[in-house]
């Protein structure tokens, strides 16, 4: 298969970049709009047809999809471990590549109704485009080192981009914040990384995920601290992506990212930055399968167990709409890790494996159309909070259905896209671990909760009076949505199970009745839960608040995860390990140099009376130098 | 040579001229006066070789030579040095030497 085309889908949207970034003044905002549509226009067309070669034509080779890669040696260590720079085809990239393609140009054409009239308008697209570029590069990287390289640029993306409304004291701090967090969390897959580099000598993808190979069937050579050294790298390779996805404990940035404008919170923090860590796990999937029997992968199960249980509690409190969906991806995102922890490898064991990525491929759909749908709103009526809301569905038909599309495919309510792919998780996670399947259906009921809690406080409940009466998007925001409507409501009926599996296999996949009643049952509790609570003003739901007292307090405060992080940082990091080291620094090590300066300066002081600038000082020492030597000359010197 | 005179006195007198000269040089105030100093500490050595000469190696020139050759050395130097001299004056309007200081900075 001919993949040279593939390397395109990246530079495209670099070209934009640079072309939107250069010419960022000259460029009139109308223009500017359309360079980024079609730039990514022509990539999406790429990728579809790259996918379609993949999948249909050349990528099955008997019965099993073939990994293509094309790359060239960009910094040479030794014979087996150099960086390459290159593109790496298989199942989870292209379907990568379709993810991000579809999301991006969705939120492309979306932004040029949600962003008009903004100043940044041709800056927010070259950042756009930027993002873009970087996802590409880490969905086709070839070895981790490449990985790494696009996730640190998918992450200055990301800063660039919740920072947007750079004139906003919130929003800068928000753009600090998930940088920091994120790049605290990467120091610890850079680690990993060299640890990989250190002990199995390569880098590669495809040296490194071989079953049969050296690395995989040599994981116990060297252990430390009872783990296997290559166990140890994946559970910090594993820290690295749950900083960036969010997983607990390293969630907290994703909530206040939500400063950003909309779209961008739609792109990056819903649908595919936010994969990047579900990604790099199944990127690495045989070797977390195989090292160890799997030890790392278990970590990964219960944090993103507990990361999708923790964020669906708080996702009920809060009253930010964006929050409610920012949490709703933190849970979402705990899901597809779970699913990724309790997967087994071949044939139908691989089943959580196929259901993570499947869950990535709707969530990304159904989450970015919700975000969208949130901006929509948030465009009419210029708040982000629920109480300035309700009724809105008079005056917004079109966001209105297709929310309620996204909050009913989100819902897992057959057949709609987020119905198959949760309950593959639910089978995935049913036949590994009961306990890890409980707190997925548990889950699953929240999930329903929350979501119609927000979407009848939008668009139902009791009119609110409103400045301006809100009205419909335009046509550039309204067709994203309908087009994602579309998908969310379609994406479920792809077998995924033929095309993206741990294998690579393929396997049949047959719905689990049981299972899936149980969760769709669990699904319709939870919206009519929310119907009986929020469909009409009432106060029932204040009332279970009260019941519920600290506890509520608790989880709309997130647990005060940011108040321990603060006291951690402040009051123990800064006050005692940096403060005594800057004073040790101040005091010693600068008092050292400054005494040698100081010092130079006052022996030159003292001694610099010698330089009179008298002609016969001068004359004089050197006549008595002369009569000394003379006098040494004659008398003492042995002849 | 000449008669009842030994090497030994005309050399102390020279000796004597020469730190008459670098006494001089030491202690005058005027630039002017420093210069006449210099001149007698080189005329002293200008003495001190057509004396060795005549009295170690009557039958040689050399030292002669080297005497007319230090004559017109000094008359440059000293032609230079007035120079200079009279550009300071110019500048500072004196000749004392310690108010030529101000050329250190």
């Amino acid at each position: 298969m001919d993949i040279s085309y593939i390397i395109l889908i990246p530079i495209i949207p670099l070209v934009v970049f640079l072309l939107l970034g250069i010419f960022n003044q000259k460029i009139k905002p109308g223009i500017s709009g359309y360079v980024g549509v079609f730039g990514l226009l022509a990539s999406t067309t790429l990728s579809f047809y790259a996918a379609y070669q993949y999948f249909f034509v050349y990528g099955k080779v008997d019965g099993v999809f073939q990994t293509f890669s094309e790359k060239t040696v960009w910094m040479n260590f030794t014979d087996t471990l150099h960086i390459d720079m290159g593109i790496l085809v298989d199942p989870i990239s292209v379907m990568m590549l379709v993810v991000v393609s579809v999301v991006s140009l969705m939120v492309h054409m979306y932004s040029r109704g949600y962003m008009k009239g903004d100043e940044g308008y041709t800056k927010f697209f070259a950042f756009l485009s930027l993002f873009t570029f970087s996802m590409y590069g880490l969905v086709l990287a070839t070895n981790l080192f490449q990985i790494y390289i696009f996730w640190e640029l998918v992450g200055v993306s990301s800063y660039l981009l919740i920072g947007y409304y750079y004139t906003k004291t919130a929003a800068i701090a928000a753009a600090k914040k998930a940088f920091i967090v994120t790049r605290f969390a990467d120091f610890g897959f850079l680690i990993g990384i060299l640890i990989i580099g250190f002990y199995t000598g390569t880098f590669d993808f495809e040296t490194l995920n071989n079953p049969e190979g050296s690395v995989i069937l040599n994981w116990a050579a060297t252990s430390f601290m009872g783990l296997s050294v290559i166990t140890w790298a994946l559970i910090l390779i594993f820290i690295g992506g749950a900083g960036k996805s969010a997983m607990f404990p390293l969630h907290i940035w994703l909530p206040d990212a939500m400063e950003g404008p909309t779209p961008v919170s739609a792109l990056i923090h819903a649908a595919t930055m936010v994969v990047a860590g579900v990604f790099l796990v199944a990127r690495l999937f045989p070797m977390f399968y195989f090292v160890e029997d799997g030890f790392a992968l278990n970590i990964v199960a219960y944090v993103g167990a507990f990361s999708a249980l923790f964020a669906a509690i708080i996702a009920i409190t809060q009253t930010d709409i964006k929050r409610v969906l920012a949490f709703s991806t933190m849970s979402q995102l705990g899901y597809m890790m779970l699913a990724l922890g309790v997967s087994g490898y071949e044939g139908h064991e691989g089943v959580g494996y196929m259901a993570s990525m499947f869950h990535l491929f709707t969530h990304a759909m159904f989450k970015a159309l919700l975000f969208l749908g949130a901006g929509s709103v948030i465009h009419a009526v210029h708040s982000n909070y629920l109480k300035d809301m309700g009724g809105l569905r008079k005056y917004m038909p079109i966001t209105n259905i297709t929310f309620l599309i996204a909050a009913l495919a989100i819902a897992g309510v057959p057949p709609l896209a987020g119905f198959w792919s949760k309950d593959e998780i639910l089978v995935a996670a049913f036949e590994h671990n009961k306990l890890i399947y409980y707190v997925g259906v548990f889950v699953a009921g929240l999930t329903a909760f929350y979501m119609f809690r927000i979407y009848f406080g939008i668009f139902w409940g009791k009119e609110r009076t409103y400045d301006h009466k809100p009205k419909e998007s335009p046509l550039s925001m309204t067709l994203p949505l309908i087009v994602l409507a579309f998908l969310s409501v379609t994406a479920g009926f792809i077998p995924f199970s033929e095309f993206v599996t741990a294998d690579k296999a393929g396997f049949e996949a047959h719905l689990n009745y049981p299972l899936a009643a149980v969760a769709t049952g669990v699904g319709l509790i939870g919206i009519v839960l929310a119907w009986i609570f929020y469909k009409n003003e009432n106060s029932l739901s204040d009332r279970y608040a009260k019941a519920f007292g600290p506890l509520y307090k608790w989880a709309s405060d997130k647990f005060y995860f940011d108040e321990i992080y603060m006291f951690v940082a402040k009051k123990i990091l800064f006050k005692r390990v940096s403060e005594p080291i800057a004073k040790f620094d101040k005091k010693y090590v600068d008092g050292t140099m400054v005494g040698i300066g100081n010092k130079t300066v006052l022996t030159s002081k003292k001694i610099k009376g010698i330089q009179s600038g008298k002609v016969q000082d001068y004359a004089f020492a050197f006549i008595a130098g002369v009569v000394v030597l003379a006098l040494v000359f004659i008398y003492l010197w042995p002849n | 040579m000449i008669q009842g005179i030994s090497i030994y006195e005309i050399l102390t007198v020279t000796t004597v001229l020469f730190f008459i000269g670098v006494y001089g040089f030491l202690t005058r105030k005027n630039l002017i006066s420093m210069l006449i100093s210099v001149e007698l500490i080189l005329n002293a050595s200008v003495v001190n070789f057509v004396v060795i000469n005549k009295y170690l190696y009557p039958d040689m020139l050399q030292g002669a030579v080297y005497a007319i050759f230090i004559i017109a050395v000094a008359a440059a130097e000293t032609a230079l040095a007035i120079s200079i001299i009279i550009n300071l004056y110019r500048q500072i309007n004196s000749v004392e030497v310690k108010d030529t200081e101000v050329m250190k900075h």
